[in-house]
């Protein structure tokens, strides 16, 4: 016999960890490459590199989350500032005060400040003065506005003649209030979930119980075409056409709003919640049908009374999956549903979302400023929604596979 | 492409070494289409001078000045005191500025509606909620429906800084991604109001805006916005590093001041700065 002269597998018992005692089943290798005779080098090279590869792709969703809230952490620690007024030393004072006062005050690095000149420093001084004149005079001037209250809560600023929740992060007094934004996302989201599931649940009954498998092979891959439309021409098409017809039809005042976008966004969820809650049905083991037929009920009975029963986590998970796809989906909701951030539960309103706040908003905020930090933090807010949605989703789907094919 | 990569080349080549350059601009959005133009016609008289023109924002200009990677920044705003202190830190000077055209915002309302002309106090009143009908205004009985820009964009915080006189706008405004989408919203909305850039015309109607009541309406004309009669104009500026300031970044700044790229200021839509403001 040939000597085994490449290593031996390190990762083995990852991989087929459960049957490690059964000899029958342990000659399998993973991906069977080594059933029957052992792998190629090559081969064995081959799949170590895939396997790296498809770790990537779980490495990379850390390394975003991670991304995401480091810059969103200084918020949560309080090392930004947001107040518009700081206070202000005079420039003929530079002198006098210590060198790692002026050095915080001229917010420099160690670095920068042993290699700065003099007369550079004066200029800095300068502008502290500067920015301290054209500081707003107003009574929230030295507040700092990202405050978990300020985010969270209803707040009077002068200006305004009752407590309100607003958003307005570019402001003499910036308000960074994120409920009307996370409102407009709930608001968008639920609007396209009433619209869509409906219909991608009868679609996908329709397609895996009643309907001649000639029509299923048309309807299943036009609906799931849906899904290949780029969201900026779903979004374009809303509003230019959809905005104007369905303002028609209802007759609401603002002509881009919650519903327009809702709608719009439900046509690119319905081929989402329509292929997982088909995938669901279909693996609805045959005989369950056959067993209500035998038993005198009709086909639609069938479905409704003993297969939607049987999957309905598979079909819950396809809502929450859906939900997933459309709180997080950016250029629809960027372009019809009018962006107002008014905080508002009428579905005929403009209302605006997290992600197209931050779409909208990032490229000119200040870098490592708090506004920038602010989109970071309701990026990370979103990111863990559709993270634990997503997972959920899963969860239940692959529970309701095994439970189906008898594994547990 | 290639053959055109290969001129360049070539003209490298040619004059390698002696006035070759490249210019690189970012900045402004509102500014894009003005410097891509200079840009093109400066190139066409210089053909060694190569010029690189990129949009982003005012904002975007200022972090690309500071951090050293563009020659030239386009700002359709001055300077804020926190970007001075930034690229003095970066560079140990302050960026010197360059006062380079004229724009005027003008206010766009629906062609149907009666209203011909506002005081800045009554726009500042309907942008930030505090009318909400247009027979508050004198005109008809229908509500006004605001449309504003997205809070990254120049033009939004000049008009809250100059008609809103630094207010919030109302939360019931809605934010367009550019002037265009304004004006088509304006144009499909009876009881719309928007702003944007004078130059931008057809589909809606420009507003007379009147200082004060006791003022005339001023309409937005590039004789009123240049002898600074209409109320709502701003200069739209260049920064540049003193220490590059010279050999072809300043002969390029000087031609933009010059007749001719002042002739071209005008056919982009914006308006010449006067003659007094353009040696400096």
């Amino acid at each position: 016999m040939k000597p085994r002269w490449f290593p031996p597998r390190p990762l083995e018992f990852l991989l087929v960890s459960q049957n490690q005692t059964d000899p029958e089943k342990r000659t399998q290798g993973w991906m069977g490459i080594r059933r029957g005779h052992q792998a190629h080098p090559i081969e064995w090279l081959a799949e170590r590199f895939i396997f790296l590869v498809s770790l990537t792709a779980i490495l990379m969703v850390f390394l975003i989350f991670a991304f995401v809230l480091r810059e969103a952490l200084p918020l949560l620690t309080g090392e930004v500032s947001s107040a518009a007024v700081q206070p202000v030393i005079p420039v003929a004072d530079m002198d006098k005060i210590p060198a790692e006062k002026l050095r915080l005050y001229l917010e420099l690095t160690p670095q920068q400040f042993a290699t700065m000149d003099h007369d550079t420093k004066k200029l800095l001084m300068e502008t502290k003065v500067e920015g301290a004149q054209d500081a707003p005079d107003n009574k929230d001037a030295k507040i700092n506005t990202i405050e978990w209250r300020y985010l969270l809560f209803p707040y009077q600023w002068s200006g305004y003649d009752k407590p309100v929740y607003i958003w307005q992060p570019v402001s003499d007094i910036k308000k960074y209030n994120i409920i009307p934004i996370v409102i407009g996302s709930l608001k968008i989201t639920l609007v396209s979930l009433v619209f869509a599931v409906p219909l991608a649940l009868a679609a996908a009954i329709f397609v895996s119980q009643l309907a001649p498998p000639k029509l299923k092979e048309i309807i299943k891959p036009a609906i799931e075409l849906l899904s290949g439309i780029p969201s900026v021409v779903a979004g374009f098409f809303a509003l230019i056409i959809m905005a104007t017809v369905l303002q028609k039809i209802f007759g609401y005042e603002s002509r881009l709003n919650a519903f327009v976008a809702g709608i719009a966004l439900g046509f690119a969820i319905i081929p989402v919640v329509f292929s997982i809650a088909e995938d669901a049905l279909t693996s609805v083991p045959h005989n369950f049908t056959q067993a209500a037929l035998a038993l005198g009920a009709s086909r639609w009975q069938a479905a409704w009374q003993v297969v939607l029963p049987a999957a309905l986590p598979g079909v819950f998970a396809a809502i929450v999956l859906g939900f997933g796809r459309a709180i997080g989906e950016t250029m629809i909701v960027l372009m019809a549903s009018g962006n107002a951030s008014i905080m508002s539960g009428n579905i005929f309103d403009s209302a605006r979302t997290i992600t197209a706040t931050i779409a909208a908003e990032l490229a000119e905020a200040v870098f490592g400023g708090d506004h920038y930090r602010i989109l970071f933090l309701i990026g990370a807010l979103l990111f863990l929604v559709t993270f634990l949605s997503n997972m959920a989703g899963e969860m239940v789907m692959q529970r309701l596979k095994g439970k189906l094919e008898g594994k547990k | 492409m290639k053959k055109l990569l290969l001129i360049a080349a070539l003209t490298v080549a040619a004059t390698a070494g002696a006035l070759a350059g490249n210019i690189s601009v970012i900045g402004s959005d509102t500014m894009l289409i003005l410097a891509q133009k200079w840009a093109e016609v400066y190139h066409g008289q210089h053909a060694d001078t190569k010029i690189q023109v990129n949009g982003g924002g005012s904002g975007i200009g200022f972090a690309a000045l500071q951090n050293q990677t563009t020659d030239l920044c386009d700002a359709s705003r001055s300077a804020k005191s926190t970007e001075i202190a930034n690229c003095i830190k970066a560079f140990g000077k302050r960026p010197t500025e360059y006062k380079v055209a004229l724009d005027g915002l003008s206010v766009y309302v629906n062609a149907d509606n009666p209203i011909k002309e506002l005081t800045v106090a009554q726009v500042g009143d309907i942008f930030t909620g505090k009318l909400k009908n247009w027979k508050d205004v004198g005109g008809p009985n229908l509500p006004i429906t605001l449309y504003s820009r997205e809070n990254s964009s120049g033009s939004y915080e000049f008009f809250k800084s100059k008609v809103l006189n630094g207010s919030d706008f109302a939360a019931s405004a809605q934010t367009m991604q550019g002037t265009a989408a304004i004006i088509q919203a304006v144009a499909k909305d009876k009881g719309g109001i928007g702003y944007g850039g004078a130059g931008y015309g057809a589909g809606a109607k420009h507003l007379a805006i009147k200082r004060d009541d006791s003022s005339p309406a001023i309409d937005p004309t590039e004789e009123n916005v240049v002898n600074h009669a209409y109320p709502i104009w701003r200069y739209l500026y260049i920064y540049v590093n003193p220490a590059l300031d010279r050999g072809e970044i300043a002969s390029y700044l000087n031609w933009i001041r010059s007749d001719a790229g002042q002739k071209i200021v005008k056919d982009v839509g914006y308006f010449p700065i006067p003659a007094n403001l353009r040696s400096n």
